[in-house]
């Protein structure tokens, strides 16, 4: 039954433009020494958990985010033992990261700690494996993690938050920098790379873009469909200084892994390169102006 | 007075009172509150419109305070303790030009050191005082001109015993600080005045374990820049007094130049910049140096570059340094500071200071966050890794004593010609050439173009920096002197 009392979490994804759903309980709500997190209980999207007033993940749709960030690299790269996860304290990449028996070390680098405490108490789908003991978590600033580094990893993934705000550091040229620093010489850097539909973020993420290819020899960005997030389609960069995501694919191997998953597959990991023409459009414009 | 009056802020209650109020307007300026420039209102704010108010009766008058602008300013002379203090919304600029022209008259002598903001010199130009210049030393590994030894301002009092000021500019742009306690007690002893350029120096008033700021050593007048490190608006600046300082006359000086229509926005943040520096700067810039000395630690990790601090101080002309600057020292890695400054802005969207030959200045301020700081030291890491190139042939920056021909003034005024700067050696300059920022001229007028001058300018050029001063705005040519003038 309808509840009586009726409350809606709003999200603006454009200046024109809200999403709602409805609250059915409000489980938690901090204030950390960065920002406020808190948990609700939705009606549609079951448990989600909300920072700064911006929606991160829903309990509903989060796996394909996680699938997408953590499968796509490790179907194209036959031996990553080292991965670096960089935001990414609700633990969902954590989670499919651990899946794989020939990984040995996961490093989890998170600036607040009350999120991974929030989301181990309400949200276990996703903080499940965060106590692995393969993973190690650093509270630590990102950028400054990153420049840090001296044993290179064979993947990192850049697990942001928005371009705008505290995790903006994570968009910027100098960390990509200290990313390809620290990646081993076959390494793959892959980054959360926002939307292209709404204005807001488009020339940010142009410009990302512009900036990965200007230090990878393989720069190229992959998408999927993530119905909470602004415009529901949803992008990645996947940068490498050897493996082309798509002919260095190993379906049989990664098949023969014998990973369950509910959106990942290698024939979805093709139709993932495959973009539309507007973003293609807007993500070459930029190298184009950039080689005259 | 008491930290408890350091709570009031006269001026910016004054203008809270005056909208309160509800004023029916028929006085300038036009905007009337904003409602006649939507467009303007819709940018600023409708708060900053509403607060940028003609001068009367219950907002007082800048020319001449004698309600809240006096109160403000009095709150902000015992802040810094000062005996009087004037609200300047002409820059800092002003400031200098106060002091200078308050002090000296034509032929006058002024001892200070080469290194001055031009707004200094340009004072000599409107007074016909002449500069007795000082070596102001240099740190010949890192190439940057420091901040005047006792020493050699004692044999400049001694060759020139009649000149009526000293002027020191404490700290300089990268935050190196003079002895002013004994340069003071030695300009006094000679029965000169002690004026402080104190643009860069604002926090020293209001924070520990800083150089020690003019009033405190007893200078005879200060230009503090308020809104460089203290949180005013930009243009809006104190000329503070000490106790041997004639304020009512200052004031008239003052009046010959500033606008009868000053901004009580520049007026209102200085009043409210005040308050905040007196009640919270002690913890403001206890914050700031911690994060410059974090910056610093980490910096100096990157192979190649040096962020300098006490360490370099030598007890003469690096007595001191002020640890909220953040300068570094880039020429190991082959980069000038004015190509890394341009790359920190246009590959990695940061925008700092100023950059030099060999050196860059990031300013560490109240506004600042750690998330900018890893920013910033990763930047400087990756264009080390990125940009990196041998340093071999890159000009080491020295200090020459500059040939003073003509008094500023009389070169100012000169009749004169033009000429293509590189066809100007040996001739004497009628105008400024410097890079800006810093601001601090390679050549000034009145003074032999040598060709140690001319290098430098030329391969400042060259890296990339903005030449400004001259006429000719892309400085291919330079006015000379034909035939002093300006008597």
């Amino acid at each position: 039954m309808r509840p009586r009392l009726d409350v809606w979490f709003t999200e603006e994804h454009a200046p024109g433009l809200r999403f709602s759903m409805r609250v059915t309980h409000e489980l938690v709500r901090r204030r950390s020494d960065y920002q406020e997190i808190a948990v609700l209980e939705t009606q549609e999207f079951g448990k989600v958990l909300i920072l700064d007033g911006y929606l991160m993940v829903t309990e509903k749709d989060e796996f394909i985010y996680h699938e997408m960030i953590v499968h796509v690299p490790l179907a194209v790269h036959p031996d990553i033992r080292r991965v670096l996860v960089i935001g990414g304290g609700d633990g969902g990449a954590v989670r499919e990261l651990v899946r794989y028996d020939t990984i040995e070390e996961i490093d989890l680098v998170d600036i607040d700690p009350d999120v991974i405490d929030v989301c181990e108490a309400w949200l276990p789908q996703l903080a499940e494996k965060l106590r692995d003991p393969r993973v190690t978590i650093h509270f630590a600033d990102g950028v400054r993690f990153m420049r840090q580094v001296s044993r290179p990893y064979d993947l990192i993934i850049i697990d942001s938050t928005d371009p705008f705000g505290p995790g903006e550091g994570l968009f910027t040229r100098e960390f990509y920098g200290s990313c390809h620093a620290g990646l081993t010489e076959d390494g793959i850097l892959i980054n959360q790379h926002e939307s292209l539909f709404y204005d807001e973020y488009r020339v940010a993420m142009r410009r990302v873009h512009d900036r990965l290819g200007r230090l990878f020899p393989v720069a190229r960005v992959y998408q999927a469909h993530i119905p909470t997030y602004p415009s529901g389609h949803w992008l990645f960069g996947f940068s490498s200084k050897r493996y082309d995501p798509l002919l260095d694919l190993d379906a049989e191997g990664w098949l023969a892994r014998g990973i369950r998953t509910n959106y990942y597959n290698p024939e979805l990991h093709r139709g993932a390169f495959a973009l539309p023409n507007y973003i293609r459009r807007e993500l070459e414009g930029d190298r184009q102006a950039r080689l005259k | 007075m008491s930290q408890l009056a350091q709570r009031r802020a006269p001026l910016f209650e004054g203008l809270r009172d005056y909208r309160a109020a509800r004023i029916v307007r028929f006085d300038v300026p036009g905007h009337k509150s904003g409602r006649g420039t939507p467009e303007l209102t819709e940018f600023l704010g409708q708060a900053a419109l509403a607060a940028d108010v003609n001068s009367s009766k219950p907002l007082d008058n800048l020319i001449h305070p004698t309600g809240i602008i006096r109160e403000a300013e009095e709150l902000a002379a015992a802040a810094f303790g000062a005996a009087s203090a004037l609200f300047m919304v002409g820059g800092t600029t002003s400031a200098v030009q106060a002091m200078i022209l308050s002090t000296l008259g034509p032929g006058d002598k002024i001892i200070m050191p080469r290194n001055v903001h031009r707004s200094a010199i340009n004072a000599l130009v409107l007074t016909g005082a002449v500069p007795v210049y000082v070596n102001p030393g240099i740190d010949a590994r890192l190439g940057i001109p420091l901040g005047m030894a006792v020493a050699d301002v004692t044999a400049a009092i001694r060759l020139h015993p009649e000149a009526k000021a000293v002027l020191v500019n404490n700290p300089t742009y990268y935050g190196v600080a003079a002895d002013l306690d004994a340069i003071c007690r030695l300009a006094h002893r000679h029965g000169q005045l002690l004026l402080v350029d104190e643009a860069h120096g604002t926090h020293f008033y209001f924070g520990d374990d800083l150089p020690r700021p003019a009033m405190a050593v007893g200078a005879d007048m200060a230009a503090v820049s308020m809104h460089k490190t203290g949180g005013s608006l930009t243009q809006s600046s104190i000329l503070l007094l000490g106790s041997q300082t004639d304020a009512a006359r200052v004031r008239q000086i003052v009046n010959l130049t500033q606008t009868t229509s000053a901004s009580y926005l520049l007026m209102a943040s200085l009043d409210i910049a005040r308050k905040n520096l007196a009640l919270n700067g002690r913890a403001i810039f206890r914050r700031s140096m911690a994060m410059a000395d974090y910056a610093r630690r980490e910096i100096n990790r990157i192979p190649g570059y040096i962020a300098f601090a006490r360490e370099r101080t030598d007890g003469a002309a690096f007595f001191d340094f002020d640890r909220t600057k953040l300068s570094v020292h880039t020429r190991d890695i082959g980069l000038a500071g004015i190509e890394v400054y341009d790359l920190l802005r246009d590959e990695y969207d940061i925008q700092i200071e100023f950059g030099d030959l060999g050196n860059i200045l990031a300013i560490i301020s109240a506004g600042d966050r750690s998330l900018e700081i890893e920013r910033l030291i990763s930047a400087l890491a990756d264009i080390e890794r990125s940009y990196r190139r041998s340093p071999a042939g890159m000009l080491e920056q020295e200090y020459v004593a500059p040939e003073l021909v003509l008094p500023p003034r009389q070169a100012f005024f000169a009749r004169q010609k033009t000429r293509p700067l590189r066809e100007s050696l040996g001739e004497i300059s009628a105008e400024f050439v410097m890079s800006y920022p810093p601001g601090i001229p390679i050549v000034a007028p009145g003074e032999r173009i040598t060709s140690t001058a001319l290098e430098t300018i030329l391969y400042a050029q060259d890296r990339g920096c903005y030449m400004t001063g001259t006429r000719d705005p892309e400085l291919r040519e330079i006015g000379i002197v034909v035939a002093p003038g300006g008597a």
